[in-house]
């Protein structure tokens, strides 16, 4: 049994994770490791980056192909997708977000990881609705880009 | 009491604002609810857990399946008894009260509105997502049909999903089961328009009786109308049973307390009416509809303290149970609850640690404050209806009990009688559709009817329903299929 099944916690080692070059750019990580049938991801990448070898095989994106549009993030219906993307120092984090109050861009937020623990701060970037679940991008310390997943309003 | 403080007032997903306030009488009380509210809920927001008290030993009782199927609610209204308060509306200055623990039998309620006889194809009994898919199915295929469901609306637990489906773009995937919902009504009302499905809401069927001729399948129906009842008497050539299933509850003292609620009643009561079921929940069960619950539970405002689970595995997809914990819930495997108390309501509960034999473990009790403990353990099909009809049931604990077997077009050993969704085996709303779309186009075909173009559509969703079952986790129904599948071969032999 995986660690995961007994805590509901992802590790970085259960994840495909990508190089300096393509969190560079930016790009989706899909935190959705088990066999379910479920496929919107595919569908919703405009650049077929996003791959499953059937509906129930767990979506592979390619680093290369993938852009970092974040149009995954909010059709995901497990919310298991964010796009990270490191610059100047810093690290955007874009993750979806159902709860209220729904922050502004410029707002300070804290930081939260995997097990809710607040890790630093947070500065709203961008906030876009996709239907009734929010597209958020976050900024924070460099170090914390593989491991900031939910925000604090 | 009387305050509106457990309303929920804003949400993330679903608009609670502009509802009109009525007012009711509880015990001559004057209280006040909202116009869409069943009489629980208002009672609910209004700080009434305590609904109706055991027969025996006067324990207090609170509703808990909150869908029409425990009796845990029964009180009269308006000099009715017995009334189900869960799915029976508020309405302006009705008199609700607690009854006497047998109530005497109400005046020949019957008596002012004579039996009616309705001749219909099909009947479909349940309006949730396999009902809705059945009688849809069934009316394009040019059949008749007759939709009754015991609620003021169509939909089933579809109305109270405020999540996004997953499956394909068939079943919907990345759509809200409360918008699915629409969809599906949307769909419905249009054969309504061409008086091709008639839709009975607020009706229960009571009963199968000896039909006039042998193809003939006959209901009894009671429709309530203002708590006053009629009696239909119904005819069909062919019967779909999408009944849905009922929340299995667990053992442990004081599991009977008002705020011990199954997980399908808090749901309905915060998704539905917008009423927080208190606030502070511990969750027990960390399977799909535990996790998913849970998370609804932290967008409606009220904290989950821990989600607490037996096994020593998550049994829900991680995706659900990586959502609470980023929220900081923790979720304890290998833990259950040891027991509940409170003085007429929950007030807490212990919790304790289960060793590999699933025992408690000495010195391991934790003692938590709050006001509701939701269960999330599990569902039982709904199937006595089935067995009235005398179809074959086997028990299969993957479907989660009692089933009646059925063949691949969800027929029964009953000619004419058909089977679909959770009542044919526990198992999610996207193959629910897909089994109700089967039986509603099996059921028109057998009558007859079928649409040319259409002829390679029975094969094309079970491929789907396959697709749909083949990963780890669709173990349980594919092995429940499988059983039922095989008795039905050796039946047949």
């Amino acid at each position: 049994m995986s660690s995961y099944e007994k805590t509901g916690v992802l590790s970085t080692r259960d994840l495909k994770l990508p190089s300096k070059k393509h969190l560079e750019k930016g790009v989706a990580i899909l935190e959705c490791i088990q066999e379910i049938p479920c496929n919107p991801c595919v569908d919703s990448c405009p650049v077929n980056a996003i791959s499953m070898k059937d509906i129930n095989a767990p979506p592979i994106n390619d680093f290369d192909k993938c852009i970092g549009c974040g149009k995954c993030v909010g059709i995901c219906p497990g919310l298991a997708i964010f796009v990270v993307k490191v610059k100047d120092g810093r690290a955007l984090i874009t993750l979806p977000y159902e709860f209220l109050p729904v922050p502004k861009v410029g707002d300070r937020v804290k930081a939260l990881d995997r097990e809710g623990n607040i890790r630093g701060d947070g500065v709203i970037k961008r906030v876009v609705k996709n239907g009734k679940t929010m597209v958020i991008t976050v900024e924070t310390r460099e170090d914390l880009a593989m491991d900031i997943r939910n925000i604090w309003v | 009491m009387g305050g509106l403080s457990l309303r929920i007032k804003d949400h993330p997903i679903i608009n609670f604002k502009n509802q009109k306030k009525i007012s009711f009488y509880f015990n001559d009380k004057k209280l006040y609810g909202f116009e869409k509210d069943s009489i629980a809920s208002a009672l609910h927001a209004a700080g009434v857990k305590k609904l109706t008290t055991s027969p025996i030993y006067d324990r207090p009782r609170g509703f808990f399946c909150g869908i029409g199927k425990c009796s845990s609610c029964l009180m009269r209204v308006n000099g009715v008894p017995n009334v189900r308060t869960c799915i029976a509306p508020i309405k302006n200055n009705i008199h609700v009260e607690t009854q006497e623990k047998l109530p005497s039998l109400p005046d020949a309620e019957f008596d002012v509105n004579p039996k009616k006889t309705v001749d219909i194809d099909i009947l479909v009994v349940g309006a949730g997502p396999a009902g809705l898919c059945a009688s849809i199915e069934g009316a394009r295929q040019g059949t008749r049909v007759l939709l009754v469901d015991e609620n003021q609306r169509v939909g089933g637990q579809l109305i109270k999903q405020t999540h996004k489906f997953f499956g394909s773009k068939q079943e919907k995937a990345g759509t809200r089961g409360i918008e699915i919902a629409e969809e599906l009504e949307n769909e419905l009302r249009d054969f309504e328009k061409k008086d091709r499905i008639n839709v009975m809401l607020d009706a229960t069927v009571i009963g199968y009786y000896e039909g006039d001729k042998k193809r003939h399948h006959k209901f009894g129906v009671v429709k309530r109308d203002d708590y006053e009842s009629r009696l239909y008497e119904i005819n069909c050539k062919a019967v779909i049973f999408a009944c849905g299933a009922m929340e299995n509850m667990l053992l442990f003292p004081g599991n009977d307390l008002p705020g011990v609620y199954g997980a399908g009643a808090v749901q309905t009561l915060m998704n539905v009416y917008g009423v927080k079921p208190g606030e502070k929940v511990i969750m027990v069960g960390a399977g799909n509809v535990g996790l998913i619950v849970s998370y609804q539970l932290l967008q409606a405002g009220i904290q989950v303290d821990r989600v607490v689970e037996a096994t020593p595995k998550i049994g829900g997809y991680h995706v659900h149970a990586a959502k609470l914990r980023r929220c900081g819930v923790p979720i304890q495997t290998s833990h259950s609850i040891k027991e509940v108390y409170g003085d007429d309501k929950v007030e807490g509960a212990v919790v304790v640690k289960l060793d590999e034999n699933w025992q408690p473990i000495k010195g391991s009790e934790e003692k938590v404050d709050c006001d509701t403990i939701c269960l999330a353990v599990g569902l039982t099909p709904s199937t006595r209806l089935l067995y009235q009809t005398g179809a074959e049931m086997g028990f299969i604990p993957e479907a989660g009990g009692y089933v009646a077997l059925h063949d691949d077009s969800m027929e029964t050993t009953v000619k004419g009688v058909y089977v679909a969704g959770d009542s044919s085996g526990i198992e999610e709303a996207s193959t629910a559709m897909i089994e109700g779309k089967i039986a509603g186009f099996s059921a028109a075909v057998s009558l007859g009817y079928k649409k040319r173009e259409d002829s390679p559509k029975k094969k094309q969703y079970i491929d789907e329903l396959d697709r749909l079952r083949e990963g780890p986790f669709g173990e349980k129904p594919r092995i429940s299929k499988y059983k039922i599948s095989k008795l039905m071969e050796t039946r047949n032999v």
